[in-house]
């Protein structure tokens, strides 16, 4: 097929209007998340006694964390999705999770603890979040590589890892609900470890699928 | 230079408001500058210039199927670049080469050199016969005999609707088995 035929061939079809990322995104997310929920709610479940564990800060802290790391995530993939950006001017929106518990430990330092430092870092569930907050994630992180697949990364690597640590974000919204070490230093040593391999994992999935 | 970037983006924002004669009229203007830059690229990794179609094709299809993550507020050009960009070095690296594709290579002003007004590409026409067989009729029927939809549909007793769906997926799976080879 010749150029000029293959271009009147595309101008015939402009009429096809594709859907925005995001929305695909959207679409992909809410279809997954169901999927997590219920891997949460029959593996492991809401702790007993979360209504009185609302009232401590460092409990509420987590999800602060959590949540923040997923909508950075969301934005950085979205903008990754266009062909000619970089991760300039977005890569800040992860110091804010970072920020948050940063200040988190630091506010933990300042106050009397009853438990010396290593324990509350070694806590007593980081096995159980290694492994729930990559598998609860696992359903999220191919959902946003389907949905990203409708946009154009150049940088399919970087695009791919950024969707890994979204997917952990919302995993580890879910898991923190159930987790008892409410302690920064736990957060920021197992819930830290467990994105880093989900993030490898979403890398590793972008090189491989995110190709245009 | 600025003035024919301002005019594709012009031209852009016409074609994703469904004027498709902008459409057809900014393909026709990016494609001798697709075509240049491919060429410098084959040159520059030691390859045959007379495969530098088959990358241009590569590139309008990605072209098509991705516009709707151009942002209609940006300048067109540096996102075309950056697709085009993007399948140059695909296509070299399918080629066995490793290579570095400077951004200027499509930005540059290009010494006048005579030029095809079209080529054909052996990749796309080969990829035509795996096609399901309504999809390639279809085909056929708009981009060789310049069928409009209309008369296609009326050919093959289909509905506009579904003429406009086959030709569709015609496209994209071209666009996935080339990527796949």
């Amino acid at each position: 097929m010749d150029t000029d035929q293959l271009i009147r061939t595309l101008a015939a079809d402009n009429s096809y209007r594709p859907r925005p990322v995001g929305f695909v995104l959207a679409l992909m997310l809410l279809a997954a998340a169901p999927v997590s929920l219920l891997m949460f709610f029959s593996m492991l479940g809401v702790r007993p006694d979360v209504m009185s564990a609302m009232h401590n800060p460092f409990f509420d802290l987590k999800f602060a964390v959590t949540l923040a790391l997923a909508a950075a995530g969301i934005a950085a993939s979205l903008h990754l999705s266009r062909p000619e950006v970089s991760l300039a001017g977005f890569g800040w929106l992860f110091v804010i999770p970072a920020g948050l518990l940063a200040a988190g430990i630091a506010g933990e330092a300042m106050m009397p603890q009853r438990l010396p430092m290593m324990t509350r870092l070694v806590g007593s569930n980081s096995r159980i979040c290694m492994t729930a907050i990559p598998l609860m994630s696992l359903p999220l992180l191919a959902a946003s590589i389907i949905g990203l697949r409708h946009g154009a990364p150049t940088r399919p690597t970087l695009a791919g890892a950024v969707a890994g640590l979204m997917s952990a974000g919302l995993a580890a919204t879910f898991y923190a609900s159930h987790c008892t070490d409410d302690s920064p230093l736990f957060v920021m040593t197992w819930y830290t470890l467990a994105t880093a391999l989900v993030t490898a994992i979403g890398a590793l999935a972008g090189a491989r699928f995110l190709r245009f | 230079m600025r003035e024919r970037e301002d005019e594709w983006t012009g031209l852009m924002r016409s074609a994703m408001a469904g004027d498709g004669a902008a459409y057809h009229r900014l393909l026709k203007a990016i494609t001798p500058v697709l075509r240049a830059a491919s060429r410098r690229g084959l040159a520059r990794a030691g390859q045959p210039p007379d495969q530098a179609e088959d990358i241009v094709q590569d590139i309008l299809l990605a072209v098509h199927l991705k516009r709707h993550t151009w942002d209609a507020n940006a300048p067109f050009a540096p996102w075309l670049f950056a697709i085009a960009r993007n399948k140059l070095i695909d296509a070299l690296r399918r080629r066995g080469r490793r290579v570095f594709v400077n951004i200027d290579d499509f930005a540059e002003t290009l010494p006048e050199e005579p030029k095809p007004e079209t080529a054909s590409a052996a990749e796309v026409t080969a990829q035509l016969n795996t096609l399901p067989a309504r999809q390639r009729e279809v085909l056929q029927s708009i981009a060789v005999e310049s069928a409009s939809i209309k008369d296609t549909a009326r050919k093959f007793s289909m509905s506009e609707g579904a003429v406009r769906v086959a030709l569709h997926r015609a496209l994209a799976s071209l666009t996935a088995k080339l990527r796949e080879q």
